[in-house]
């Protein structure tokens, strides 16, 4: 273990955590607008539209994000390359790259969990909130946006700010098909300089680091968009077990 | 490349032309090292949750440091790591307390204990909010009876405690089965490596993936209805609004 080459190490490893983060930013941005999609979908009464973004939700959530991803780069992208049309087209260089197959791969993945997290967000928004809008005459999609989806993504903010943190976890899997993300980099100087402990273990504390910074951010800005409310309601410390958990004695 | 549907379903024969008995042995496969790792998980996690509400303080941190790291690293990086340092470490070990020359770790047990550790942390979590859960006054009533610590926690603690953990320990079955495809990664072969090796040799990438997906999504819904029964019948007991 020498200081060199940690040295040598460490602006490659900074390059992979840029890539990192811009995979992270993307898909979370794609995957949670999707995911409004989804939700309002599935709290939808149109049959066709329910169980499709039903059928959605659980493809996304049952089978394991690896295969998910392998089945686009691979699958997809090997249609794609046998297609004439596509490979001559303006858009082949972003069809060969693993990024976007990543990205793409990851947002729906997201679309699925956050989809399924805001509509119970939307669910749970109080009754007499949404008959005031109505009583207002606000339309169905004024309604939507000035009164239903702010008020469900601040009641399931704190379990999107986790789908988040999991969505930074599940992002070294776009290493696996050649994207070199910092997961990537890391295991590419493992291959190349046989040292299984020093990029790894690097990678693990920057890891670590991404997800203490991320929490920070987010804590604040759950707190800013709970301003309304003075104290934040804690609801695991305090409450006593509810009742219908109690046993039947 | 297979061109039309019945050569489709021949990809998918048993024998040997066709790929179903290699996916069949490696989907058992998936479910035995995603049993195993779960079971190893429970341990750890029991274990953990006790470590971090026994009020020692040495146990504590242990446990605290063991379930921020784990939850804090993404797994397929735990798995690499642990995969090839973990059976290092463990053959170093076992050759100098003197298990002869060299020591083969078994690759079975390389992968559900490398999955076991990581799902341990998230079991940890999972025991000691339930274990909080648990109503006081009963603990205190068992102690009046003058039961002793283990039969405690056998008879009052663990029964009521298991309740409150169970939809967190169905989810962590449910991630463990997916999560067990990134053991791929290292060469183990379960699941989506037989998707992988009869993807690689017929060139059939998306058809492979597809029916790899349809089997994990196979899985987990057997494994939610399995989840529903069992939640059910635990919660036999219990009043309902």
């Amino acid at each position: 273990m020498s200081l060199d080459f940690f040295l040598g190490m460490f602006p490659k490893l900074l390059h992979g955590t840029y890539i990192t983060l811009v995979i992270l930013l993307l898909s979370g941005l794609i995957g949670n607008a999707l995911a409004v999609g989804v939700a309002l979908g599935r709290v939808s009464k149109n049959p066709i539209v329910n169980s499709t973004s039903y059928f959605y939700t659980l493809l996304m959530r049952g089978t394991p994000l690896l295969v998910q991803i392998y089945l686009l780069y691979y699958g997809l992208g090997s249609i794609f390359s046998h297609t004439p049309a596509i490979r001559q087209s303006f858009l082949w260089p972003y069809l060969r790259d693993g990024f976007w197959y990543g990205v793409v791969a990851l947002s729906l993945n997201t679309a699925g969990y956050s989809g399924e997290v805001l509509r119970g967000g939307i669910l749970a928004v109080p009754h007499g909130e949404i008959e005031a809008a109505r009583a207002f005459g606000m339309s169905k999609w004024l309604m939507l946006r000035r009164v239903t989806l702010p008020r469900a993504i601040r009641i399931c903010l704190p379990t999107l700010v986790g789908e988040t943190i999991l969505l930074l976890k599940s992002t070294p899997l776009v290493s696996t098909i050649t994207v070199l993300d910092m997961m990537g980099t890391a295991n590419y100087i493992r291959v190349q300089t046989f040292r299984v402990y020093e990029p790894l273990l690097s990678a693990a504390l920057i890891y670590i680091f991404l997800t203490f910074v991320l929490t920070r951010i987010f804590r604040w800005v759950e707190r800013r968009l709970n301003r309304d409310r003075v104290e934040p309601v804690q609801i695991a410390a305090t409450a006593a077990p509810s009742p219908d958990l109690q046993p039947n004695l | 490349m297979a061109t039309d549907l019945s050569s489709y379903l021949g990809l998918l024969s048993f024998g040997d032309k066709g790929w179903g008995d290699e996916f069949l042995a490696g989907a058992w496969m998936t479910i035995q090292i995603s049993v195993s790792g779960y079971a190893i998980g429970m341990a750890l996690g029991l274990c953990g949750a006790w470590g971090k509400l026994s009020g020692n303080k040495v146990s504590f941190w242990i446990s605290e440091s063991y379930t921020t790291i784990i939850r804090a690293v993404p797994e397929l990086l735990l798995i690499i790591l642990l995969y090839y340092t973990g059976t290092t470490a463990l053959r170093n070990l076992l050759v100098m307390i003197g298990f002869g020359e060299d020591v083969q770790v078994n690759a079975f047990a390389a992968a559900a204990g490398t999955l076991g550790f990581v799902q341990g942390a998230y079991t940890t979590e999972v025991f000691r909010g339930a274990m909080l859960s648990v109503p006081k006054g009963q603990l205190e009533a068992a102690k009046a009876y003058g039961m002793s610590a283990s039969l405690r926690f056998r008879r009052i603690m663990f029964p009521l405690m298991f309740r409150y953990a169970l939809p967190g320990l169905s989810n962590l079955w449910v991630s463990i089965l997916k999560d067990s495809s990134l053991i791929s990664v290292v060469g183990f072969s379960e699941l989506l490596f037989s998707g992988k090796t009869a993807a690689a040799s017929t060139k059939d990438y998306f058809f492979f993936y597809l029916a790899t997906a349809a089997m994990f999504l196979l899985l987990t819904v057997m494994s939610n209805v399995g989840i529903h029964f069992v939640e059910r019948r635990l919660m036999r007991g219990v009043r309902r609004a």
